[in-house]
């Protein structure tokens, strides 16, 4: 099947078997590695890219499903001005050492964007409660809260990068 | 003194103030490169044939037909490397593939390498292996009473020495003072039973690795190449997969240990050392679940000789619950003793491990179930009887603070039933015992920099204890347990007296630094660590710090990640590589400014005078000035540990280390008597990690600790089915969905107070941080659990079912409630 997705701005197409994983697509069609699959079957998070806007799993969705749909991974969340153009959010991971081993971070910052976008100024109980969905395995999710009341307490409301 | 990442910048210094990560842009950003991102040219997928049997004979393997299906370039069995290899050297005991027998459901006995992964998975289907099914061996109790012979089953492998079944990996009985005299005279003793279940590391990246073989990869093949593999049985020099010995062979792998296995690459493959590189992208957590060599590694290898195609093996979330080599289940039992004033006499323990199927690190785990439990306290007289039995489940190995977090378990809880029965506060019961620093344990390990008082007093405060030890009402409770860790192992895996980790650094014209680093980076900040350490000796700014890391073939040896040695020894080499650069740079400008060497200060991108720090130039200047008067400037910088701070006894070298870190926690717990649920509010944790040379990374360390531990007092358990609730030796549910970890949800509030006691021989004083302030967690969440409720908890998990069980039985015997004892009694 002929799949035409969007990703991170961009027109991709590919003929792909009607099976195909959107996680394995975008990691192995596209090519963009930075969605990271680690438990196969929903539960880490790690995989989390936006599809048309929302947070979804890419390793529970099929390629296909998101034909004709705007996807954005960690890679179209920082613009073209490199380290000095990061997005808010990533800038506080950075910041506040709300990342480790990285594994798990694209998945965070993919549940978060949304998140944040609908709750712009979120308790640390809605933060906690919205990345109840992600493990972390390295980090006891302290840091990874902290960074995003970090980003929140900054003000930094300005229109994130993502698409959608 | 405390410290945090409160602690306001420096434009002068990097350590000891919150620097960012160097990989942090790359890993926010999906930059960030692990060893499944990799693609090569041709590459092919690989895939491993497991036994469905936890324990059978290979009678027969046939992989004609999956060698005939279309698509596949390689298969290989355990006949095509036929060496044995294990982490412990005394101990190799197993083989990349089973050559004769299976020993745990899920043991590899074959593997094939095809174009894509649907194929790949095919041809496992169509390989044929005759099994002969041997009992099983799930209990350890059963392992070690069993008779028989190997040849027949009863044994997992060869009786080791005569006397042991061939199910015992390890017997280790040492005694330090009159334990016995002084138990019987001690005024309290108390006695326990304890069982900590097993539990996994469940990094969120799987296990990957690649290899690639170049056939004329490096220079010609001439003379005798590889040093070639031995047949166990035999004499023969074996050529296993038919390569020939003059080509290369590269392998990247999520490794913590590039140097062991570049080792265990080259004998059990056959071919030369210098033949080998191991390059390790970025790891996504480690945790000591990849501290040793995998079969997909040498199956990686393997096939890429036999195909002559690179070749990638990514294991499925089920493959890694069953590489495993986690904590080991251990069941415990501990005799304390102390006198009325409170005052510990003498310990007795008794300890068997479950350690599945082969032997691992299990040496050594056996040696650290009672070596390193004898401080921070003062221990009279101390005895340890520690058996590892083989079961035919997945190997245990080492899983952050390996080996000592489950006795630290038991005998924390003793401690606090101690505490309880001479009526002290368990905090003060704790003072009372403190081993002090610059000191020697009962079994004679060196103990340097010492800060376990602090910590204490650090938990103590922040936690609010006085007002709330036996103070809260029923359902609430609050507990404490200290603990100590190694910084490393004075003795390598391997014996030998080279440098245990080096580091190489060079300036250039531009005024940047590389530093060539062969430590291993699984998140800890190792890389960073480097660059921080260039960058505070040489002056320049961190952004001109190059870390060059990960790769065999041209950085110096590092002995891994595993142990809590990294900041400790790689940050001692690091500071003498940069010393003998600064060095020069500070003679070379002196002489052009006719000042002393010693007053020439390398800071803030700039070599300054000290006398008139008006006086300066860029650095880059300076490097220039050095090099045109020393020639092209490079240093190698290497640390090796002290070999005379332990016990002249067999195993006296084991737990070892230059220096300890220490730990205090309070956990503060609420239980619901109707249903067991235990709900952890928070831990406050005090780690003496010497000095916090980022406290940014340290508090992440702490807190990762901490998470970890509190996940396996609540909710992580790695069973496996026996007989009666299903196929025998299968795992209980091996994915992230079943084996359950905690969600943000779950994880209590964590708060990190630093404490620095500056090590002597530490790198600025720097200990470890990485696994000590695992250990307290587990049980100080056990004692506040009693407090809460009155109610021992000594089997761990804390599930609700067991919990309820706990207090029901309590509730039946009518001794429900808040334990009775009043803080005043104690004084």
């Amino acid at each position: 099947m002929i799949v035409s997705v969007n990703i991170n701005g961009v027109d991709r197409s590919a003929d792909v078997e009607p099976r195909l994983l959107l996680s394995d697509f975008i990691r192995h069609h596209v090519e963009l590695t930075g969605t990271h699959v680690g438990c196969e079957h929903g539960v880490c998070g790690a995989c989390t890219v936006l599809v048309d806007g929302r947070a979804v799993r890419s390793c529970l969705m099929f390629a296909v499903q998101a034909d004709s749909c705007e996807v954005t991974t960690v890679e179209g969340l920082a613009g073209e001005g490199g380290e000095a153009d990061l997005h808010p959010l990533q800038e506080a991971f950075r910041e506040k050492h709300g990342l480790q081993c990285g594994f798990c971070t694209p998945g965070m910052l993919m549940t978060l964007v949304p998140f944040l976008e609908e709750n712009p100024s979120p308790t640390e109980r809605e933060v906690r409660e919205a990345i109840s969905g992600n493990l972390c395995r390295c980090t006891g999710y302290e840091n990874i809260v902290r960074a995003v009341m970090h980003r929140v307490e900054q003000g930094l409301t300005g229109e994130a990068r993502a698409h959608g | 003194m405390t410290t945090s990442s409160r602690k306001v910048k420096s434009n002068q210094h990097l350590i000891g103030y919150p620097q960012r990560k160097i990989d942090g842009v790359e890993k926010a950003t999906g930059r960030a490169v692990y060893t499944d991102d990799l693609q090569l040219p041709g590459m092919l997928h690989g895939k491993i044939l497991r036994s469905p049997h936890p324990h059978a004979r290979i009678v027969g393997i046939d992989t004609s037909r999956a060698e005939a299906l279309p698509g596949v370039h390689a298969v290989v069995t355990g006949r095509d490397m036929p060496t044995p290899y294990g982490i412990i050297p005394w101990t190799q005991d197993e083989y990349p593939l089973a050559l004769d027998r299976v020993r745990y459901v899920g043991d590899g006995v074959a593997a094939v390498a095809a174009v894509d992964e649907d194929t790949a998975n095919r041809a496992l289907d169509l390989i044929h292996v005759e099994y002969e099914e041997l009992p099983a061996w799930l209990d350890p109790w059963k392992a070690l009473a069993a008779k028989g012979s190997y040849e027949e089953g009863h044994y997992i492998h060869s009786p080791k020495k005569d006397g042991w079944n061939g199910n015992v990996t390890k017997k280790v009985r040492l005694e330090f003072g009159e334990v016995d005299g002084l138990m019987d005279s001690s005024d309290v003793v108390v006695e326990g039973e304890y069982f900590f279940e097993g539990t996994t590391h469940a990094a969120i990246e799987p296990h990957c690795a690649i290899g690639s073989w170049e056939p004329d990869g490096v220079g010609h093949a001439g003379g005798t190449g590889g040093a070639g593999a031995r047949d166990p049985e035999g004499d023969v020099a074996l050529d296993p997969a038919g390569a020939p010995r003059g080509g290369k062979l590269t392998v990247w792998s999520s490794t913590q240990v590039p140097h062991y296995l570049h080792r265990e690459l080259s004998r059990v493959l056959g071919v030369d050392p210098a033949r080998v590189r191991v390059l390790q992208p970025l790891v996504g957590g480690g945790f000591g679940g990849k501290s040793e060599p995998f079969d997909l590694e040498f199956c990686v290898g393997a096939l890429a000789m036999k195909s002559g195609r690179p070749v990638k093996i990514l294991y499925t979330r089920e493959e890694v619950f069953y590489a495993h080599r986690g904590r080991h289940p251990f069941h415990m039992e501990y005799r304390t003793g102390c006198t009325a004033d409170g005052k510990l006499t003498s310990v007795d323990a008794k300890i068997l491990l479950d350690g599945g199927a082969y032997a691992s690190f299990g040496l050594v785990t056996t040696y650290y179930s009672g070596q390193l439990l004898c401080a921070p306290y003062e221990m009279p007289a101390y005895r340890f009887d520690s058996t590892r039995v083989y079961t035919n489940k997945p190997a245990c190995g080492p899983k952050r603070g390996h080996g000592s977090v489950q006795p630290r378990f038991a005998f924390e809880v003793q401690m606090d039933k101690l505490a309880e029965k001479v009526g002290m506060d368990p905090i003060d019961f704790r003072r009372a015992n403190f081993i002090g620093s610059d000191t020697r344990t009962v079994n004679e390990l060196r103990i340097t920099s010492n800060g376990f008082l602090e910590c204490l007093d650090a938990v103590e405060a922040a936690s609010g204890w006085r007002e709330k030890f036996r103070r809260m009402p029923f359902g609430r409770g609050i507990g404490v347990a200290g603990s100590t860790y190694i910084s490393g192992t004075n003795y390598p895996i391997y014996p030998n007296e080279m440098p245990q980790s080096a580091v190489q650094m060079q300036v250039d014209r531009s005024g940047r630094v590389a530093v060539f680093s062969g430590a291993s980076e699984i998140g800890q900040g190792c890389d960073s660590l480097v660059a921080y350490i260039a960058a505070e000796e040489l002056g320049v700014p961190l952004e001109y710090v190059r870390v060059m890391r990960g790769d065999t073939d041209f950085t110096p040896v590092d002995l891994g990640a595993y142990s809590s040695r990294v900041t400790f020894m790689l940050g001692n080499a690091a500071i003498d590589a940069a010393r003998k650069l600064r060095e020069k740079v500070q003679e070379a400008v002196a002489e052009a400014w006719e000042v002393k060497p010693g007053e020439v200060l390398l800071a803030g991108g700039r070599a300054h005078w000290a006398q008139d720090t008006q006086r300066q130039m860029h650095i880059r200047e300076a490097f220039n000035l050095a090099e045109a008067r020393f020639g092209t400037l490079g240093a190698t910088g290497w640390y090796n540990t002290p070999k005379d701070v332990h016990g002249e006894y067999r195993g006296g070298t084991i737990g070892a280390s230059p220096a300890y870190s220490f730990t205090a926690h309070v956990a503060e717990v609420e239980v619901d008597p109707e249903t067991g649920v235990v709900t952890v509010e928070k831990i406050w944790v005090a780690h003496d990690c010497g000095r916090a040379l980022n406290p940014v990374l340290v508090e992440g360390q702490m807190e990762g600790s901490a998470y970890m531990g509190c996940a396996e007092a609540i909710m992580e358990a790695h069973v496996f089915k026996d007989a009666d609730h299903g196929r025998e030796g299968l795992h209980g549910g091996p994915s992230l969905l079943a084996y359950k970890i905690p969600t943000s949800l779950d994880t209590p509030a964590l708060e990190s107070l630093i404490v620095e006691s500056i090590d002597p021989e530490g790198p600025y004083g720097a200990k470890e941080a990485g696994e000590g302030p695992l250990h307290p967690s587990i049980p100080a969440v056990a004692n506040a659990i009693y407090d809460a409720v009155g109610v021992r908890m000594d089997r761990l998990p804390f599930t609700p079912p067991r919990v309820w069980r706990s207090i029901e039985a309590a509730r039946g015997a009518g001794v429900l409630g808040k334990p009775g004892f009043a803080m005043e009694a104690g004084g």
